[in-house]
């Protein structure tokens, strides 16, 4: 463990009151109430050791990177280049090469979009994807099937939202120019079966982008056993910085992809006419980067590996196991996604009666409860369930069971107002 | 600990003001819910944050608004919200209506303690004002009511 090294683990499960000794904006009370933050599929928060890694950044080492014959410049690039190799190791990617930093997941895909997609998807190619997808992993196909020509086919759901595999055949054929998939469903959790599928996809020849934003942070992940082409993550989401993004690709991709940003950093020799493109992933690179947020992402990989990525996914299981099993004593609530935690990560995405998330994330934010209502950016998904919205409450290293208790107390309020929340 | 219990309790009375007994009435039975059969306008308000949609249909006579339906789905706030405008313009003349519409949004936007006598039961609304996010959901079907009168002065419909 690192000198700035997290809470100890005792066994397989997490010190939990330990873990949220590190995290300062917890000890916060919201109107009255200890805060109860389930909304971590969206931001998780960051430990004291993430908040200095940055500030200390800043106080000691600031200065742009590879360009400096200065000291700082060369403290300030190793301390980047360190981070970079820290995210390969995390993902077990086969070098830091591999590893572009982007502002996002969203960025990150849409850069594969641009550069890969433009020039490998034509007239009549299909693009499979799932109907769990973010936004961020719809959108950019869109726009790269509306312009080639090509077009979008998606997998059909089981009725707990799982993937419908049995007309996978026809799905995965000869025209499918690649398969983008998330491992784990933002809105609702569930986690899809992508070893099997990326199998299935390469044995015909089709590369395979997973958008690993909702499972990088949540479970061990091993970019080489998956054998996936691209690998899509965010930092703010696993404890670090906004504002960085990580993509993994298999080397000879990068090698073979356009640039998508022009500028700095990116070139090897410019005349006034043309220019030659540096190494990869400098090459991705375009721009002064988000240093600062880099190495702090660096302070968030280590505090996330001190914990044991097997404990972290054990203990959100655990948790969401406990989640699933009080909101089912609550007769009015629809529960979505598979019925069993060890199928999904830690979300748990529910309504109250025909009640409105809105309303219901009202009142629970005036326990202290902070949960997201809403679409979740999934809206074909929402289309799919019949439903403008959800409340999601979803889980990190950081909550309880009691947490988890006081959620479904807060619950019996919409009550109050709703009565059983039919219409 | 009598800080923390007077939180609570301000908690709860403010809960209680925005889900006032008469809000939470229209939402479950809604007034002109549903479509007109040959509106003079008609025209769909959409809150891409929330996914709150309403659709507001006019019948208008000679700058009377006779008839008026609404549709569409979302938070009590933004249902109930929508039936009470219904039933607070059915009736009025266009300039009428257009009043509503600035004493209505300037009475969410504001701080005053009173809302105008204009308003009547409308004044229920705010108590949505301690709920900042929620305030948008208040006044969906009345900016798509004025983008509707809008639309029909410059011609449309």
């Amino acid at each position: 463990m690192s000198e700035a090294g997290p809470a100890a683990t005792k066994g397989r499960g997490l010190d939990v009151a330990r873990i949220r000794a590190d995290f300062p904006i917890l000890s916060r009370e919201i109107y009255g109430h200890p805060l109860v933050y389930f909304d971590s599929a969206a931001t998780s928060q960051k430990p004291r050791q993430v908040i200095d890694a940055l500030v200390n950044y800043y106080e000691r080492h600031n200065a742009n990177i590879h360009r400096a014959v200065h000291r700082l410049g060369e403290e300030a690039t190793a301390a980047y280049e360190d981070a970079r190799m820290r995210v390969a190791q995390f993902i077990n990617a086969p070098s830091p090469e591999c590893i572009v930093f982007t502002r996002n997941t969203t960025e990150s895909i849409n850069l594969v979009a641009y550069t890969w997609g433009r020039a490998n998807v034509d007239a009549g190619d299909e693009i499979l994807l799932t109907p769990l997808e973010h936004h961020s992993n719809i959108i950019p196909w869109q726009r790269l099937v509306a312009e080639k020509g090509a077009r979008l086919r998606y997998f059909g759901l089981t009725t707990d939202q799982q993937l419908a595999l049995d007309n996978l055949d026809e799905l995965l054929n000869e025209r499918t120019r690649l398969l983008t998939i998330t491992q784990v469903s933002n809105a609702i959790g569930t986690i899809n079966p992508v070893a099997e599928l990326i199998e299935r996809a390469h044995a015909q020849g089709t590369p395979v982008l997973v958008d690993g934003a909702q499972s990088a942070p949540h479970m061990p992940v091993d970019v080489q056993a998956l054998d996936c082409d691209f690998f899509a993550f965010s930092a703010h989401k696993m404890l670090g910085p906004t504002g960085v993004g990580v993509l993994y690709a298999r080397r000879e991709l990068l090698e073979e992809m356009e640039p998508f940003l022009g500028g700095g950093e990116m070139i090897k020799r410019v005349t006034l006419e043309d220019a030659t493109w540096n190494d990869v992933p400098a090459k991705f690179e375009a721009g002064t980067p988000n240093i600062a947020d880099v190495v702090a992402f660096r302070a968030a990989l280590d505090y996330l590996e001190g914990l044991g990525m097997e404990n972290v996914r054990a203990h959100e299981e655990e948790i969401t196991e406990y989640a699933l099993r009080r909101l089912r004593q609550l007769e009015e609530l629809t529960i979505y996604g598979p019925p069993d935690a060890s199928q999904r990560g830690g979300v748990v995405s529910f309504n109250f009666g025909d009640v409105h998330a809105h309303d219901v994330g009202t009142i629970l934010d005036r326990h202290g409860v902070a949960i997201r209502a809403g679409h979740h950016c999934a809206q074909p998904l929402m289309g799919a369930l019949g439903v403008p919205g959800t409340v999601r409450a979803s889980f990190y290293v950081y909550n309880t069971q009691e947490e988890v208790d006081v959620m479904v107390e807060a619950l019996r309020e919409v009550h109050t107002f709703f009565g059983d929340g039919a219409r | 600990m009598a800080p923390v219990n007077d939180e609570y309790a301000r908690q709860e009375a403010e809960l209680d003001d925005l889900y006032r007994e008469v809000i939470l009435d229209h939402y479950r039975n809604p007034r002109h819910r549903g479509s007109l059969e040959s509106p003079t306008v008609s025209h769909e308000g959409y809150n891409p944050l929330c996914g709150d949609q309403v659709t507001v249909s006019l019948r208008m006579d000679g700058g009377v608004i006779r008839d008026i339906a609404f549709s569409g789905q979302g938070c009590s706030i933004s249902q109930s919200s929508a039936s009470m405008m219904t039933e607070a313009v059915a009736g009025k003349t266009e300039a009428e209506a257009e009043a509503l519409f600035r004493d209505f949004t300037a009475m969410m936007q504001g701080t005053e303690e009173e809302a105008p006598e204009s308003l009547g039961d409308l004044e229920a609304l705010m108590g949505v004002r301690k709920f900042p996010v929620r305030v948008k959901c208040a006044t969906l079907a009345w900016h798509t009511l004025e983008e509707a009168l809008q639309s029909l002065r410059e011609g449309g419909g």
